[in-house]
């Protein structure tokens, strides 16, 4: 493990001897400490794929590939001396899912950075569908090498310890992830997710993000339909130009006085058609800039359903409360204005007696205490998700329109490139066409 | 959302690019020997075989040449529907201003239809069996090939019409044809078309020739093999060039209809967006300009590149026709000499007429050979025009898209009030914006 000194805020991670109820703890208490990432201490780096094959969980043989996550002390490196070797460990594609769900089940209310896409999406006809294919692998590394920054970046995710443990325990991380039985709140929260459900009194902030997070879905999604399809016809355009090569070639073996004229268009025309490869493979960084905040965008929606859950499920305590003041002040006054079970029973087979009642309402008061009691924690988680949740959503669309930004900067400086490298040859293409003149 | 396979040919003809086969050889192999220049090209053959004595037709075409002054200007325009009982059809109005003696008047204007474009070509053609005479628009269109077939296609055919009239007058030798003067003269061409008894005997000799010469061109000169072959050639490559010119601008057209669905996509994002809505508005716009700009080149290519392509696809049926008559001609002039060999009476008249083939023949040979280099000049001129001013279109084309995106650009950089500021934490070192 890279020793990074005796930094106060560091130690805490760096102690694995604590127990997990206390590590826990901690983690509160370093959530507090925001703007100390862990970008700042260590470089991360994905920089390997390998195919492996073994056995899986239903023994039979597959090939998976796993990524080299190399890790490095940030320290500056003194002069003339050479820098650390990294420490390293690999990974596969379903542990970083894993991780990511941890995330996404301790911290209801962040954004957690997404995933690269698990099977290739919105294809051109070009492009491989197949995971194995190294392009998509090679694309996959960049997008988990960012993932993880995205995540050490981060003023909160940055200081959870599954999250260093990812990074620098290979073997017994996973045994660690599932001790801390946030499987148990996936099942639960997954039901809860998937579940329908209405809330009386719908926050109108998080009603509005969420629909925000359905039109970014949608609008990336045809944006990423119609670059695969331009993408597919700019191949054509540009393939078909290499026909003209050939035929420029071979006009040129027949003519004299033209020859030479037409070979050198031909070998332009070659090149012309050759150079569509580098453009479209720029251009798929640009798709993956835009796949990102699609991901991004359920990843807002998420944050969204899970407030919709806490405030549902806040309105259901509240509405259990009032039903129990009713019944109990229904029990002190005699009138029956709610339905009860018992007060049904004691209609038909007569009034209890009075130490009946009595106890009864005891266990109401108990009851009611209790509910209020509740009443007040869940209130409290509500308050406490919403306002980090809104710190959290804040940031993100300080990013978001930092990134993106910055992607359509890119995407024309990208479409200029690309004009000057055409114009350059086509003026050349001229130059020689004159040559056609005698 | 994958693969689309490339639709197939949409001409009937032979041009199928698969994705797979894109570099399927799509035009006969017809490589030679070696690809160096040839030592002897048909011009230079041209050279060694002229003849001493000069013929009347070739002092003409050296002075022509050298001339480039015009004496005679035609316009083809103004195409108006014309009905009638039987038909409808489209009459051309054929304009000529000329300082030529021959004229009577120095202007002439005619109305024309297609028909009589055809008799004119084949009037010259019967005269001059071995020049090359430029050829006309197709009757008909392939499908493909002009997409609204009124409009466009009377359009194209009006300049093709426009163009071979010019090409004509431009001959030293056809341009004095009386045919032409005729046609651009006759208020009423009807009565001239009647004419000439020789018609149809010409026509039966043609038809007897043709069958000789399926078994009778006993040697044809080299110099006429060897164009024989570069017209193959030629014709093979021409072909594929227009092939693929069609090609290209259909599958541009098809890039560009979906290209036009970037812009509203990038609008209605900015709608939902505040800071971001900014940039993202200036791409939407970004993109429609590039989209027009695309427009503009592809309509540039279909209105020069690809009619000067066909037309020299048509040139090579001509070519093809000329050669066919002059080995026709020669045929003739063999199966009579044989026959002077063999027969004893009539040794005079035959000796007459043998005679009077074999100057046929030298006297088609000089016609063709002089067209020939003549011919070549003009079709490299051509085409080296109409590739020059595509490929300046072209570079106009991407210096016009680099400025849009460029000012894209300033737009962007110059932006003030960057938030930058508040921030505690570096920006994670993002590796694909890097």
């Amino acid at each position: 493990m890279a020793d990074c000194g005796s930094n106060e805020e560091v130690a805490v991670i760096f102690n694995t001897d604590i127990t997990s109820t206390e590590s826990e703890n901690n983690l509160i208490n370093t959530m507090v400490e925001i703007g100390a990432t862990l970008l700042r201490k260590m470089e991360i780096n994905v920089t390997e794929a390998e195919k492996r094959t073994g056995k899986n969980t239903v023994n039979m043989q597959e090939t998976y590939t796993v990524y080299l996550i190399e890790t490095r002390s940030a320290e500056t490196v003194p002069e003339g001396g050479t820098p650390t070797t990294p420490d390293t460990l690999w990974r596969r594609y379903s542990e970083f899912e894993l991780l990511r769900t941890y995330l996404l089940v301790t911290y209801p209310y962040i954004i957690i950075p997404p995933l690269p896409e698990k099977r290739a999406e919105f294809v051109w006809h070009k492009m491989s569908a197949d995971n194995l294919d190294p392009d998509f692998v090679e694309r996959r590394r960049v997008g988990l090498e960012n993932f993880l920054l995205r995540v050490a970046s981060h003023p909160v995710l940055s200081n959870d310890k599954i999250f260093f443990l990812f990074l620098t325990e290979e073997k017994e991380w996973r045994e660690v992830v599932l001790e801390t039985g946030f499987q148990d709140k996936v099942d639960s929260r997954l039901k809860s997710l998937s579940a329908m459900f209405r809330v009386k009194n719908p926050d109108k902030r998080f009603t509005a993000l969420k629909h925000y997070s359905d039109e970014l879905n949608s609008v990336i999604s045809q944006l990423l339909r119609v670059r695969a399809k331009v993408a597919d016809r700019l191949y054509g355009v540009y393939k078909v130009h290499g026909n003209y090569g050939r035929v420029f070639s071979e006009w040129s073996a027949i003519e004299k006085e033209m020859g030479d004229g037409l070979q050198s268009a031909g070998h332009h025309m070659d090149t012309f058609a050759a150079s569509i490869d580098d453009i479209l493979e720029e251009e798929e960084h640009y798709a993956d800039q835009l796949k990102e905040y699609l991901f991004y965008a359920e990843a807002v929606r998420s944050v969204c359903r899970k407030h919709e859950l806490i405030q549902y499920e806040l309105e259901m305590v509240a509405q259990d409360l009032v039903s129990k003041k009713q019944q109990k002040e229904e029990l002190a006054t005699g009138t029956v204005r709610v339905f009860s079970l018992k007060g049904m029973t004691s209609k038909l087979f007569g009034q209890e007696s009075q130490e009946q009642r009595e106890s009864r309402l005891a266990a109401l008061e108990q009851s009611t205490r209790e509910g209020e009691e509740t009443l007040k924690e869940r209130n409290t988680e509500c308050q406490e998700f919403v306002r980090t949740a809104w710190e959290d959503i804040g940031r993100f669309k300080e990013q978001k329109d930092r990134d993106l930004r910055e992607a359509l900067i890119s995407y024309a400086i990208m479409q200029i490139s690309m004009c000057k490298k055409t114009k350059g040859e086509d003026d050349r293409s001229a130059e020689a066409r004159t040559e056609l003149s005698i | 959302m994958s693969g689309q396979t490339f639709p197939a040919d949409f001409s009937g003809h032979m041009l199928d690019l698969d994705e797979d086969d894109d570099l399927e050889v799509f035009s006969k192999n017809t490589s030679l020997a070696d690809s160096s220049p040839m030592p002897n090209s048909p011009s230079s053959m041209v050279n060694q075989y002229r003849p001493e004595e000069e013929e009347e037709e070739e002092e003409q075409l050296q002075q022509q040449q050298g001339a480039n002054d015009k004496d005679i200007f035609i316009t083809v325009d103004n195409p108006e529907s014309h009905v009638t009982a039987i038909e409808t059809f489209i009459m051309y109005r054929v304009e000529t201003k000329t300082t030529r003696g021959e004229y009577d008047s120095s202007e002439y204007e005619v109305l024309r239809r297609y028909q009589d474009f055809v008799w004119l070509r084949s009037k010259l053609e019967e005269t001059h069996p071995t020049l090359i005479v430029h050829p006309l628009p197709e009757k008909f269109v392939m499908k493909g090939m002009v997409e609204r077939f009124n409009n466009d296609f009377i359009e194209t055919r009006r300049k093709a019409l426009h163009r071979f009239l010019n090409k004509i007058s431009e001959h030293p030798i056809l341009s004095y044809s009386q045919h032409f003067k005729v046609f651009l003269t006759a208020q009423e061409l009807l009565s001239h078309k009647k004419q000439g008894p020789g018609f149809l005997s010409r026509m039966g000799e043609t038809v007897r020739a043709v069958a000789n010469s399926v078994r009778g061109l006993r040697s044809r000169p080299e110099e006429f093999s060897l164009m024989q072959e570069y017209v193959e050639d030629f014709s093979n490559k021409i072909y594929s060039v227009d092939k693929v010119t069609q090609r290209i601008i259909k599958e541009q057209r098809e890039y560009l209809d979906e290209l036009k669905q970037y812009s509203p996509t990038y609008a209605q994002w900015a709608e939902s967006e505040e800071e971001l809505a900014e940039p993202l508005n200036g791409v939407a716009s970004c993109v429609e300009r590039c989209s027009k700009e695309s427009d503009e080149q592809i309509h540039h290519m279909s209105e020069v590149l690809v009619p000067a392509l066909h037309e020299y696809v048509l040139c090579t049926e001509t070519l093809k026709a000329v050669m066919r008559r002059r080995d026709n001609i020669q045929a003739e002039f063999e199966a009579k000499n044989v026959a002077l060999a063999s027969r004893r009476a009539d040794q005079e008249s035959l000796q007459d007429e043998v005679d009077g083939l074999a100057d046929r023949v030298e006297l088609a040979n000089n016609a063709l050979r002089g067209d020939w280099s003549r011919w070549q000049n003009g079709m490299r001129s051509d085409l080296k025009s109409a590739f020059l001013s595509t490929a300046e279109k072209n570079v106009d084309y991407y210096e016009q898209c680099l400025a849009v995106w460029e000012s894209f650009l300033l737009s962007q950089r110059v932006e003030p009030g960057e938030q930058r500021d508040g921030e505690d934490e570096p920006l994670p070192t993002h590796p694909i914006i890097d």
